[in-house]
């Protein structure tokens, strides 16, 4: 079984974010996503600075078996991304929710929160796409 | 829900991860595709491979039958218990399969052909055979396990009874031979040392155990991908298939022209080929960052566009390598096309492992 920690927002598209007191969030994937994926080997962060759209692609994720486009759920701007996953993609395989965080945004539009599932609600979500 | 080889319960009681492979309920990977991987190329790994189709073909004209069906030379089979790879074409000399041929007796030979490709390859071959009285028999009761890696020989034999083990210990590469219900060959899709086993369905279970007991790793078809990958080894329906002739998918040394008066399949459309390809097959080693997959552009300036047809991350490099059909005039460099940016590749041999050690300087 997949970890899917109550305290982080999830989106349909396997992202996890969580949000921070000023209007700032942190995006990664989630553990299920990278089961699903396997052995990552390569990540495309964004640039830090470029501004994001809700729903656009802003990041790659890798496995030996394919690419996977990463989702903002916001529109806003990046304000970092992990350098540390260059060298050491495993990080998100390894440790999905910590050390394998991908960016951080600054969100324009609080609406786009809506959008968001919690916990119950993704894993629900999760375990109807495995059948 | 799919088809399950002999071997399925095992996966599942490993935890391997099923997926759907041409139909059947296959591991992908046991946890890590990446540490597999570097299992069988540091010490030994096993493969269920028993979604492959085994065919044994028998009568008189066998031999003479095989001459016609294949694009490679029988003839060179003169020992049983020796191997073949050879491509099986059509009329227009492209590939219908590639497969391996064992001689087993003057008026026996086996042929183990794709899973994917089972119910074309099997129409194709009993309707050839015919005119020859070549009887064509699928062996649907047996599991094959392939297990690899500079370790795999020596752990194999550990499980098996004394006298298989004396006849397996005895192996030459590619050969086979058989005892009881085994059959070991020294053949593999790893280039790695290693065997591969066909045995009854039946006494697979236990005997997968065994291995596993003696230290062989399970591995899953991820690894096994990246793996025959390294090594250059083609995979039909991506590297070649019906449309491509075996000139522009790097296996033109599997084509046997001599004797110039035996008459394969494909013989004339081949030699209409051979001196107007356009292509050739080749590695590719990427230079800046990304992944190289399947059906990435090629480009080349000046000279025109390729494609990948295999592309993906070496575990033993450590960065990506693919195999490429690319025009005939292709330098030693080249850019190949990942979401719209161009990246630069290096041409080179498409063996990128063997034994452990990288190929490439």
């Amino acid at each position: 079984m997949s970890t899917i920690p109550s305290g982080l927002k999830y989106t349909q598209s396997h992202e996890w974010i969580e949000l921070a007191d000023d209007d700032t969030a942190t995006i990664g994937i989630t553990d299920h996503a990278q089961s699903l994926l396997g052995d990552l080997v390569y990540v495309e962060i964004p640039d830090v600075g470029q501004d994001v759209a809700a729903a656009e692609a802003c990041a790659v994720v890798e496995s030996v078996k394919a690419a996977s486009d990463i989702y903002s759920p916001f529109s806003g701007e990046v304000l970092e991304a992990n350098e540390e996953l260059a060298d050491t993609p495993e990080l998100i395989n390894t440790d999905p929710y910590d050390a394998g965080w991908i960016f951080k945004v600054r969100y324009h539009n609080k609406a786009d929160l809506d959008e968001l599932m919690d916990a119950d609600a993704y894993a629900e979500f999760a375990a109807k796409e495995d059948h | 829900m799919g088809k399950h080889t002999p071997l399925y319960q095992n996966h599942v009681n490993m935890s391997g991860k099923m997926v759907d492979f041409a139909g059947w309920d296959m591991p992908i990977h046991y946890g890590s595709q990446i540490e597999e991987h570097h299992h069988v190329r540091k010490d030994a790994g096993m493969f269920d491979v028993s979604h492959m189709t085994v065919i044994d073909m028998r009568g008189p004209q066998v031999r003479t039958f095989l001459k016609q069906l294949l694009a490679n030379n029988v003839d060179k089979l003169s020992t049983p218990g020796k191997a073949l790879y050879s491509c099986m074409l059509n009329e227009n000399g492209c590939v219908i399969d590639d497969l391996i041929t064992y001689h087993m007796a003057d008026d026996w030979f086996r042929t183990v052909v794709n899973a994917s490709t089972r119910d074309k390859d099997l129409a194709w071959i009993t309707r050839h055979a015919q005119p020859f009285d070549v009887q064509v028999e699928v062996q649907d009761l047996l599991a094959m396990i392939a297990v690899q890696g500079p370790c795999a020989r020596d752990k194999a034999l550990s499980v098996m009874d004394k006298t298989l083990r004396e006849k397996a210990q005895a192996l030459q590469p590619f050969f086979a031979v058989s005892h009881a219900d085994f059959f070991v060959a020294r053949t593999g899709y790893t280039g790695e040392d290693g065997f591969e086993i066909l045995l009854p369905a039946a006494a697979a279970p236990a005997f997968w155990d065994k291995l596993a007991n003696a230290g062989v790793k399970p591995c899953g078809l991820g690894s096994r991908d990246t793996l025959r990958l390294e090594a250059g080894m083609s995979l039909y329906g991506t590297d070649m298939d019906e449309n491509i002739s075996p000139l522009e998918a790097g296996l033109s040394w599997t084509i046997a022209w001599e004797p110039e008066n035996r008459n394969f399949i494909g013989r004339e459309a081949l030699a209409n080929f051979k001196n107007s390809t356009k292509y050739k097959f080749v590695g590719l080693i990427l230079e800046g960052k990304g992944v190289l997959r399947n059906h990435q552009k090629v480009l080349m300036e000046g000279i025109g566009e390729g494609e990948i047809t295999s592309g993906t991350f070496s575990p033993t490099l450590g960065h990506a390598i693919a195999l490429a059909r690319v025009p005939k005039k292709t330098g030693k460099n080249c850019l190949v096309e990942i979401r719209n940016k161009r990246v630069p590749a290096r041409v080179v041999k498409p063996v990128f492992v063997r034994n452990g050690k990288s190929c490439i300087d």
